[in-house]
């Protein structure tokens, strides 16, 4: 009862945050009637969004922040390297796309989703397959690309959800 | 201050026009299907970052609430436009494999 609650009000807020965001405007009607959309959307999928709410849950998301920044670099580098392979004269020479298979330790849904995800994000890597017992497929498109698989990436995942 | 925030959004456009430049010409160039979806799916989502980003400071340059609200908007669409992309293109190269689409290798040209 009191975990409902707390997803109740947790979900209350969000959707009033992007009732404001994207409304900008602070007159009393459409505040008014934000009100009354966020309370509708609230009570029908309250328990939809955040639906496990604990301390666990916090930390995660903190921990997955942490995890953005590293993320984002990886995806600048791979993007300059693609970059690099589309723009040389002898791309076919340089271009080896295989599939390559690798087993990884996580079993959580949600860490499944975001390496499947990463892996995508990052250029010269696309997820064919991502099986829930954390079986990958993987196209990717030169041998550099594929080696760093999947290495570094999991570490990290596992490490945000604390698997 | 003005100059600055100029040449910021002028290499971030010029950047992202790189980075597009280069997802159209890989689709041209590369070789299969497979291949191709590399440069689509995400050169195309670095490049649309880069744009966003650009607009986002040339916006942000007569700071007040709304010109705020508006760069927040802005990122919403990066946000959202990095979560789909990879979803799309995964779900593409998976359509491909269970269709029976053979990826182009290298020993096998046909492909």
């Amino acid at each position: 009862m009191k975990k409902r609650v707390i997803s109740f009000i947790l979900t209350f807020l969000f959707m009033g945050i992007l009732w404001i965001t994207l409304s900008g405007k602070f007159e009393p009607l459409l505040l008014f009637l934000g009100l009354v959309s966020v309370i509708i959307v609230t009570l029908m999928s309250g328990n939809l969004l955040f639906s496990n709410p604990s301390n666990d849950y916090t930390i995660t998301f903190f921990r997955f922040l942490g995890y953005l920044p590293w993320i984002i670099i990886q995806i600048i580098k791979a993007n300059i390297h693609v970059l690099k392979i589309v723009f040389s004269p002898n791309m076919m020479e340089k271009i080896d796309p295989h599939i390559i298979v690798f087993t990884t330790r996580l079993k959580k849904d949600f860490s499944i989703v975001t390496m499947a995800n990463s892996i995508t994000l990052t250029p010269g890597t696309i997820t064919v397959t991502a099986n829930p017992d954390g079986k990958f497929r993987v196209h990717a498109i030169d041998r550099p690309c594929a080696e760093d698989l999947p290495g570094e990436m999991e570490e990290r995942v596992a490490k945000v959800f604390g698997e | 201050m003005h100059i600055l925030i100029n040449s910021i959004v002028i290499g971030l456009l010029f950047i992202g026009l790189i980075f597009f430049t280069g997802g159209t010409l890989g689709i041209l160039r590369m070789p299969d299907f497979y291949t191709r979806l590399h440069p689509a799916g995400k050169l195309d989502t670095m490049g649309l970052m880069s744009f966003v980003f650009a607009f986002c400071i040339y916006n942000l340059e007569h700071l007040t609430w709304d010109s705020l609200i508006v760069s927040l908007k802005m990122l919403l669409i990066v946000f959202f436009v990095s979560l789909s992309s990879p979803t799309a293109t995964h779900a593409i190269v998976d359509a491909g494999i269970r269709a029976g689409l053979k990826p182009w290798t290298k020993k096998n040209k046909e492909g």
